[in-house]
């Protein structure tokens, strides 16, 4: 039950009820569908970047669990007024935080932020909860590449 | 120890009655007395795949150990224990499903094997651009795909016949949808994600009435009760052996002798052939024209020895026996605050797929896990069965022969703690 504690904490479940920029502003300027085709779940990430690479507004769309819902939530938090390059930091030591156990930070990330994120960190005991807690960040990191689609598995043509 | 004796000790609760002792059944799952976070095993994944008894696991041992070697091919002993043993698992699959001759059941590698060789073999055989195949929204992936494959290579049109709120098959809207360029039915016998049992014997009547073979998917149908090809009189039937507590890479597809004599070959190779030369080769009939290659020997061994288990213990027994922990279930998981059953028609199979309203199917069964219970989440390869149900995923519980009561309250008390959780 610990463990479960730990993944399901009081912030999570906050977020979950009430999600942070669970919207779509009119005037951004990239989009990502996510998508897991494991579960089925499906999130939109839409950014705002400005000509000097900051990100302006972030927001999100989709049904999900309770991880991948606040995941996504907080992510919208902490990314708001950062750059790119934060930003890239940022997903780049999310994800060691949710794999690893002595997570490498990557340089320039922001303390706070990551400090704020760690709530998430006990998916780390939850192998097949990864995806749901980084599927946002997936989705955002495509958004900044300007590659509309990523899904969690690989995914080609079909009939 | 009696019989009686045995059945006096069942904890209370636990629905086992003189003809079927499950606490019996229990000691013959070697995996039952494992432990999962501390806690034992509650194991309601059946429907994806069921446990294996040590009868099944003896036979497939003790085949490697004393009697091994290919099959069909060779003079010597072993050889021909082993093609003896093989065929008389073929035998035992004939009688399990009333086939009128085992020449009449293929072996494949699973039932995802025996839908692509039909759709396949009988496309090739039976069908043009415009024929069109019926199938039905609750279809599993495994009976969809393998259509939209022959759909691009040969222009056929699937019609999907529908289903009501509750999972009910609508036979009527069925029957609309046989028109003069359908060829074939292909349908589930139940569905894995709602439990719904459809009325077959009607479904194949209507199609007979106007000469439309009909290929049922019997996959969740074959574990759960008796299945009878003739009575039935259906024209091609598949089913798995992973799922009839047997091994996996083993599944069986059942067809009527002369529909399968009518169809081509479906991989080329050895033991399929009556004569090769490079000039010209011919095939040799049903069921070997369909078997290339070295086939599943061992699993069918194995499989032989799932259905003598299943025949002993007694496919009305089964059956009774996992109606009982389906109704109960429905009640005590219906107490649960926040749990909505998906699919309640009116006829079903122990499967109770359900959502809750503050948690995601995803957390429930994470939840439920680390209190020792196996569940399945997600869309249960039935993702056009979740958009009918305007759903992302479900969580399903499924019940087999080795499930108590006492298990469906254990998964009810996990559920309780994933509302009080999500508040
Ligand atoms: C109804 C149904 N059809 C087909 C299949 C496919 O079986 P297999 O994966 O053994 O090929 C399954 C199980 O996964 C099933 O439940």
């Amino acid at each position: 039950m610990d463990d479960l504690r730990e993944l399901y904490q009081e912030v999570i479940l906050e977020h979950v009820k009430h999600p942070r920029n669970k919207r779509t502003p009119a005037d951004a300027n990239r989009h990502a569908h996510g998508h897991n085709p494991i579960c089925g779940d499906a999130v939109e990430v839409h950014l705002k970047i400005n000509g000097q690479g900051v990100i302006e507004d972030v927001a999100f769309e989709g049904k999900g669990c309770a991880i991948s819902v606040a995941s996504a939530s907080l992510m919208t938090e902490e990314l708001m007024g950062k750059t790119e390059a934060q930003a890239k930091a940022l997903f780049e030591t999310f994800q060691e935080m949710c794999t690893k156990d002595d997570a490498k930070v990557s340089d320039g990330v922001d303390e706070d932020a990551l400090e704020r994120m760690r709530v998430l960190a006990g998916v780390r005991d939850f192998p097949m909860r990864v995806k749901c807690a980084t599927l946002a960040w997936h989705t955002m990191s495509a958004a900044m590449a300007r590659k509309d689609q990523v899904t969690t598995e690989a995914e080609g043509s079909g009939v | 120890m009696s019989k009686a004796s045995s059945a006096a000790k069942i904890a209370p609760g636990d629905n086992s009655t003189l003809a079927f002792d499950v606490e019996r059944v229990r000691a013959d799952f070697p995996i039952l007395g494992q432990e999962i976070y501390g806690r034992p095993l509650v194991y309601l994944d059946s429907a994806a795949s069921a446990q294996k008894p040590r009868q099944v696991i003896d036979a497939m041992s003790q085949a490697y150990e004393t009697s091994y070697a290919n099959v069909h091919r060779g003079v010597h002993r072993m050889s021909q224990l082993t093609t003896d043993a093989f065929e008389n698992g073929r035998e035992k699959v004939a009688k399990f499903l009333n086939a009128e001759s085992s020449d009449e059941i293929i072996f494949t590698s699973n039932a995802t094997a025996a839908f692509n060789l039909v759709a396949s073999c009988f496309g090739r055989a039976h069908l043009g651009a415009g024929d069109e195949v019926i199938v039905s929204v609750m279809e599993h992936h495994a009976n969809i795909v393998p259509w939209q494959l022959i759909r691009e290579q040969l222009g056929i049109v699937l019609r999907v016949a529908p289903i009501d709120d509750d999972g009910n098959f609508l036979l009527d809207e069925f029957e609309a949808l046989l028109g003069p360029r359908t060829k074939l039915v292909a349908l589930t016998h139940i569905s894995n994600a709602l439990g719904t049992i459809v009325p077959v014997k009607q479904v194949i009547d209507l199609a007979h009435g106007r000469n439309i073979p009909v290929l049922l998917d019997g996959c969740q149908a074959a574990p759960h009760f008796a299945v009878d090809v003739r009575a039935l009189d259906v024209d091609f039937y598949v089913f798995t052996g992973h799922k009839v507590y047997g091994p996996t890479g083993i599944g069986v597809l059942y067809g009527k002798r002369d529909l399968l004599n009518a169809l081509p070959p479906y991989m080329g190779g050895g033991d399929m052939i009556a004569s090769v030369s490079f000039e010209k080769t011919t095939f040799k009939d049903a069921p070997h024209r369909f078997e290339a290659g070295t086939p599943p020997i061992v699993e069918v061994i194995g499989l032989g020895a799932a259905i003598d288990y299943l025949a002993a213990l007694g496919a009305e027994n089964i059956a009774a026996h996992e109606n009982g922990l389906r109704t109960y279930a429905e009640k005590r998981l219906g107490q649960v605050p926040g749990v909505r059953l998906i699919g309640t028609a009116r006829e079903k199979a122990s499967i109770v797929s359900f959502v809750m309203d503050n948690a995601h199917p995803h957390d429930i069964g994470t939840i439920v896990d680390r209190a020792g219970v196996a569940l399945r989440t997600g869309h249960h390869c039935a993702q056009p069965l979740m958009q009918r149900l305007d759903l992302a995923s479900t969580a399903r519980a499924s019940f087999g022969l080795y499930n108590t009561r006492g298990e469906v309250d254990i998964l009810a008390e996990a559920l309780e703690s994933v509302s009080e959780i999500f508040g």
